[in-house]
Formats: C-alpha cells, structure tokens, sequence
C-alpha cells in the first residue's frame, strides 16, 4: 500500500510548524508500517495531547486522541482487550514523561506489547514553549525565563531501568534509522520504547538560539553517535543512537491468558 | 427463581451483578470502601473469561476502561472519594467521547482522604459536578444487596443504552454489610446488548451521527470500520472541531439524551406513601433507617411515608414534586450536609417544608437521629 493510503488526505496540510520534526517522525512511523505491509485495521493509534499527539488524527488506523499524558493508560485497556491489535502510542515529552511519567513507567513495568514512540522536543510545544522534564538544566523557556534550574533524565535509561524489554534512540535527521527501529518495535513481542529527538524550532529552538529547523537538525547529526561507538569513548557528551535493549520477557496478555485458565480450572 | 442464594457483602453483590450482566474488563486501584469489588473481580473475573487488572492509579483505570469498551467490551472501575476525584478527568473524557462504562464510588467521608473506613454521603454532588463543563450524568443508588444487585445491572444496561458513564454511588454500610443475595437466573432481569452499528464495511460510518431515537451505534475498535474518539469538541466523524454549530449540537446532544429520558432512567421505591402527611425522602444506607422509622410509627399510627430515591442524577425532580404534593413535612435522610435536600427544594412547591435529618461526623445515621428530628420537627420537643 503506498503511504498515502495510510493517512487522511483531507487532514492535510498538518497543523505542525513549518520545519517541526513531528512530520519526519509521522513520516518515518507510515514507512514502517508500510514495510511490514500491516493493514489499516490491525492498528490503533492512541495518542495524548501535544503537537506530537495530532498525529493520531493523520493516519487512516483506529484512532484515540486521548488525554495529556494518559494515552499509555488508554492503550493499556484497547491491547488487554484485544491483543491481536497493534497498538502505537505517539507521545511528547512532556506528555510521556511530566504527566504521564506513572503512566511509562508501569507500561515498562508490565511489558505489555505496545510501542511508545517518544518525539522528544524538550519542550512544551502546544502550550507555547514552556520547560519539560528534559530542557535541560540552564535552558531558556517561557516558564523559565532566567534559565531552567530542572535537571533532565535520560529517556532511555528510565525505561531500561522501568523494564522496558524494547529500549530504542534515534532522531528525526536519521529518518532511516528511525524506520528501522520502528519496524522492530512494532514487531517486538513486549513493551517497545522509541525516543526521537524531534526538533520544535518554534519554541525550543528560536528560545535558546538554536538556529533553524536545519540546524537543530545538523545538531542531532554531529552530537549523536551510534550505540557503543569509539566516538562515544572519545566523547562522553555524545547522545547514543540505535538499540540499547531488545529481550525476551514474558508478556502481560499472554500471561494474563494463562490466569484466565487457571481460573476457569478451578485453581485458585 | 433464584439460581444462587448467598450471604455477601454489598461488594460482593455489586461485582456478581456486573459478572450477569456480562462485564469483559475491569481495571481498578484498591481504596477503602470499595477494595473488595477489585479484590473480589480479581478472583470472579478470569473465572468467566474476563480480564482484571490493577493500574497505577485511578486516573488510569478509568483511562483503561475507555480503550476496553471501544473494543466492544463492557467495563467496570470502582473506587472511593479521593479515588472518585481522580477519576474525573476521565471521567468527563467518557462523557464527551460516549464511552459505555460503570464507575462505582462508595463513598466514603470527606473531603480529601477523610473517613476510609466509616460511612458518609458526601459525592452526590461531585458525581453530578466533578466534571467540568456542561454536561448530563446518570447516578444511580442502592440501599440493600437485592437492590444492589439490580441497580448495578440497570446501569450496565443504561451505560450501554445511552452510551454513557452511569456512576454508582453506594455508601460504606451497604458495601461493607453482609446480608442475603438471591442472584436471578440468567434472563430474569433484562440484559441490554451494546447497539452495533448495521454499516457495512467501505460504507461512510459516521460514530457520532446519533440515529432519530438520539442512540449512537458503535462499531468495535478492531473491526472494518476506522473512526477517530477525541476529548475534543467533534463532529460525526470523531474530529475535533470547533465550529459553533457543531460544537451546539454536540452538547445539546450529550445532555439531551440523558434529560429526554428522566422518567426511563428514574428508579425509586415507595413505603406507606398513599396518605403520608410526613414523607422521609432518602437514599441508600440512610433509606434503610428511614425505612425502620416509618414502619415503626406506622404501627403507631402516624402517617409517615418514604421515598427512596435509587436514581439521583438526573434528579427526578416530576417525581418528587408529584410524591409530596400532600405532604406536610418532608425530612430528607442524608449523611452530608444537605446535598439532595437542595435538590429536592427545587422539586417541591414549598421549598420551606423540606427539612434535613442528617449526620455528618462519620457515624451511621439511625432511626433515632431521625426520631429526633421528627419530634422538632411535629412540635414535640426532643
Ligand atoms: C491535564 C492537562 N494539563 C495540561 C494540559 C495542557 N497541555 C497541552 S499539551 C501540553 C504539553 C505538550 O508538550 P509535549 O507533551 O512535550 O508535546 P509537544 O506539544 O511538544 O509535541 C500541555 C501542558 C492539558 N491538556 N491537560
Ligand atoms: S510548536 Fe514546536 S512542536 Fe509544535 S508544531 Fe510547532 S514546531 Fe512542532
């Protein structure tokens, strides 16, 4: 199917700014799903509030335009009760990791099989530039106009340490890479994490004079490297691209299957 | 016929109602009073092909329960007060979205954490109000296990009828007291089906077109039909938007099909009322010392009657008008501070004979509390 066939042309031309890495991400998310060949209705798409959220009104799935930071929560009840479903979660920042942080990291926790897509601007984009959990410590935003004294955390860490059994980096500068990894958690049999560092040239980085659309994307380019690379030994500051983690855990449905047997044998 | 008699808790009874009505998922976060309906849906669930689970919160199980019904299941959470609060935002997402789903509060005292383990009737008016924005709401009641049973059945059926939350506010002593239940056979109560949608797949399905009789046919998440489900103001598509008639239609809608309906929703049940001169009005554990107060003074030879309200949203305001015409006094039995006294002083002609006989300090209200107030009330003197 071409990957026009997969969204709802007349939503089109997007909200998102001109230059935002929402696109590429959306953009990257339909290439993958169009190379696992999967059909429009085997997917549910829930999403929560932010740019990033908009996303879930753009593709031709089943669609959940939810509450901020409680999509992982919603999806939770669509993948329990209907586990053949495949269920994509498109979140912000702030939307998976301030409001929704209980959320992420108790769907880490259970490793029931969705795939939380991370598009990690660093900033609040929809409600007009205020910090997130991961501005960075000295940031401009509006809510931090003397600099951001909030420390950041590291995505990928945080759902490692939660029990994510799928934990992926990439950007929206590697749109390649990125399909490659949504293809695989989308694939993966437990809970899939994919953060992409997205860029807000808006907010994040007209604030803290990050340059153009372009040139936040060069930055992605030259200060990420990948996983395990001598670059990194050279560089700690490099931000790791690719695969931390990829294993074999027991899923919540499947598991919940085997409780629903047990109770109807009578062995309590 | 009963097919079961058993000796549980109101709990109990509530949970073994949603299993005949053939509740699929229940997601929930332990909170006194309620925690034996999740304790109990963990073990009575899975046994008939359900699915339980415990979420991190309550803000997530109502989350849950959302993405469960739109996969064509019927579903369940049960909470108290400040679980109840929690909840809202949810809450009010299933009224915009018309998601067909239960939330049981038993209440508890409060406000905050408040009294876990003793009984109060404080959320009448955060089950009606706790959402923002304009909106309908059905709350239903119960004051024993018999009624309980029924009463979570009817709001599986209204949930499912209306595509609506239905919220179910019982109190401490009716969901902690044990008594008799006789569970029906299965067809004995009426078990309404979730109403699917008759278009066929490639055919333009429109979720939030309601039909001429105001209901909307869904179609399961899963199936041929693609449709968006948003908090956002939409159109018949599922869309936001933000057009004025649009918007208009949608909120009329939504309060419409529950205001249209008050006399199909309204449950209440009526002792000695034919010649009442006092009517006690009251609803769940409360309704059950009232209920004690007028038999004993009807054997007295007072005229003294009870209604007991099991729907208190949307108020039956004809019925209780109708109810007290000929009424001298009317003592409203409630443990808060006068919650559905206030509404029953609008239903009424003369707002001044509404009296409140209440309790508010965590402790039962029984026959005498009422007695008492009576007794003020009839010029006696306590
Ligand atoms: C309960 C609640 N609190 C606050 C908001 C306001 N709000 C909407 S989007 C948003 C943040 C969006 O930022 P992020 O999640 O990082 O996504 P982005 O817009 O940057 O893609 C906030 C705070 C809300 N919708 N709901
Ligand atoms: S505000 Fe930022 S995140 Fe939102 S659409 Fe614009 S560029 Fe993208």
């Amino acid at each position: 199917m071409a990957v026009k066939d997969y969204i709802r042309q007349r939503f089109f031309p997007h909200m998102w700014c001109q230059g935002c890495g929402h696109g590429i991400v959306l953009n990257s998310l339909l290439r993958a799903v169009e190379e696992l060949g999967m059909s429009k209705n085997e997917i549910v798409m829930v999403s929560g509030i932010g740019c990033s959220s908009r996303i879930s009104g753009y593709v031709d799935f089943h669609s959940l335009h939810t509450l901020h930071g409680r999509a992982l929560a919603f999806a939770t009840g669509v993948k329990m009760s209907k586990p053949e479903l495949n269920v994509i979660v498109p979140m912000g920042d702030g939307d998976a990791l301030a409001i929704g942080g209980n959320h992420f990291i108790h769907a880490a926790r259970r490793n029931i099989a969705m795939t939380a897509i991370v598009m990690n601007n660093r900033i609040y984009g929809m409600t007009g530039g205020q910090y997130s959990p991961l501005s960075g410590f000295g940031k401009l935003a509006t809510t931090a106009p003397f600099g951001n004294i909030d420390h950041d955390f590291d995505i990928a860490k945080l759902a490692i340490a939660a029990g994510a059994s799928f934990v992926a980096r990439t950007t929206t500068y590697h749109v390649q890479q990125a399909t490659k990894i949504i293809k695989q958690a989308v694939m993966h049999e437990g809970f899939s994490v994919v953060e992409i560092l997205s860029q807000c040239p808006t907010y994040y980085g007209r604030k803290n004079k990050l340059g153009d659309a372009a040139e936040m994307m060069e930055w992605f380019k030259n200060n990420t490297t990948p996983i395990g690379s001598k670059a990194k030994e050279e560089n700690p500051g490099l931000i790791e691209r690719g695969i931390f983690i990829q294993e074999d855990r027991p899923e919540y449905c499947d598991e919940y299957d085997k409780i629903v047997e047990k109770a109807q044998g009578g062995r309590v | 016929m009963s097919e079961q008699i058993k000796f549980v808790q109101g709990n109990e009874a509530c949970v073994e109602a949603a299993l005949y009505a053939g509740l699929d998922f229940f997601a929930g976060y332990p909170i006194t009073p309620s925690t034996e309906i999740a304790e109990h849906m963990a073990l009575r669930l899975p046994q008939a092909g359900g699915r339980f689970i415990q979420m991190e919160d309550e803000i997530a199980s109502i989350c849950a329960l959302v993405g469960a019904s739109l996969t064509g299941k019927k579903v369940m959470t049960a909470t108290s007060g400040p679980g109840f609060s929690l909840m809202q935002e949810g809450l009010g997402y299933a009224i915009m979205a018309e998601i067909p789903c239960v939330i049981v509060n038993v209440m508890r005292g409060g406000p905050s954490t408040g009294l876990p383990t003793c009984p109060g009737q404080g959320d009448v008016y955060q089950a009606r109000w706790g959402v923002h924005g304009d909106h309908a709401i059905i709350a239903l009641t119960a004051s024993n296990h018999q009624d309980v049973f029924s009463i979570t059945v009817d709001a599986f059926n209204m949930a499912e009828t209306y595509r609506t939350p239905v919220i179910l506010l019982f109190d401490e002593v009716v969901g902690h007291m044990r008594e008799r239940l006789d569970i029906p056979e299965q067809g004995e109560l009426p078990v309404v089906k979730r109403l699917r949608t008759s278009v066929r797949a490639g055919i333009d399905y429109h979720p939030y077109l309601p039909r001429e009789d105001g209901r909307l046919p869904m179609s399961d998440f899963g199936s041929q039909h693609r449709y968006n489900v948003t908090g956002l103001a939409h159109d018949m598509w599922g869309f936001p938007s933000q057009n004025p008639q649009i918007v208009h239609g949608l909120l009329r809608h939504l309060t419409d099909k529950i205001k249209n309906n008050v006399g199909t929703i309204a449950r209440y049940k009526e002792y000695f009322m034919e010649d009442a001169r006092t009517v006690l009005i009251s609803y769940g554990s409360s309704a059950r010392s009232a209920l004690h107060v007028v038999r004993n003074m009807r054997a007295r030879g007072e005229r003294l009657g009870l209604l007991e309200l099991q729907t208190l949203w949307p108020f039956p305001y004809g019925i209780v008008e109708e109810k007290c015409v000929n009424a001298r006094h009317i003592v409203v039995v409630e443990m808060n501070m006068g919650q559905i006294t206030r509404a029953v002083k609008r239903a009424v002609k003369n707002p001044e004979r509404v009296v409140l006989a209440n309790r508010i300090d965590g402790v039962f209200i029984t026959p005498t509390d009422i007695k008492n107030i009576l007794r003020l009330i009839q010029g006696k003197g306590v």
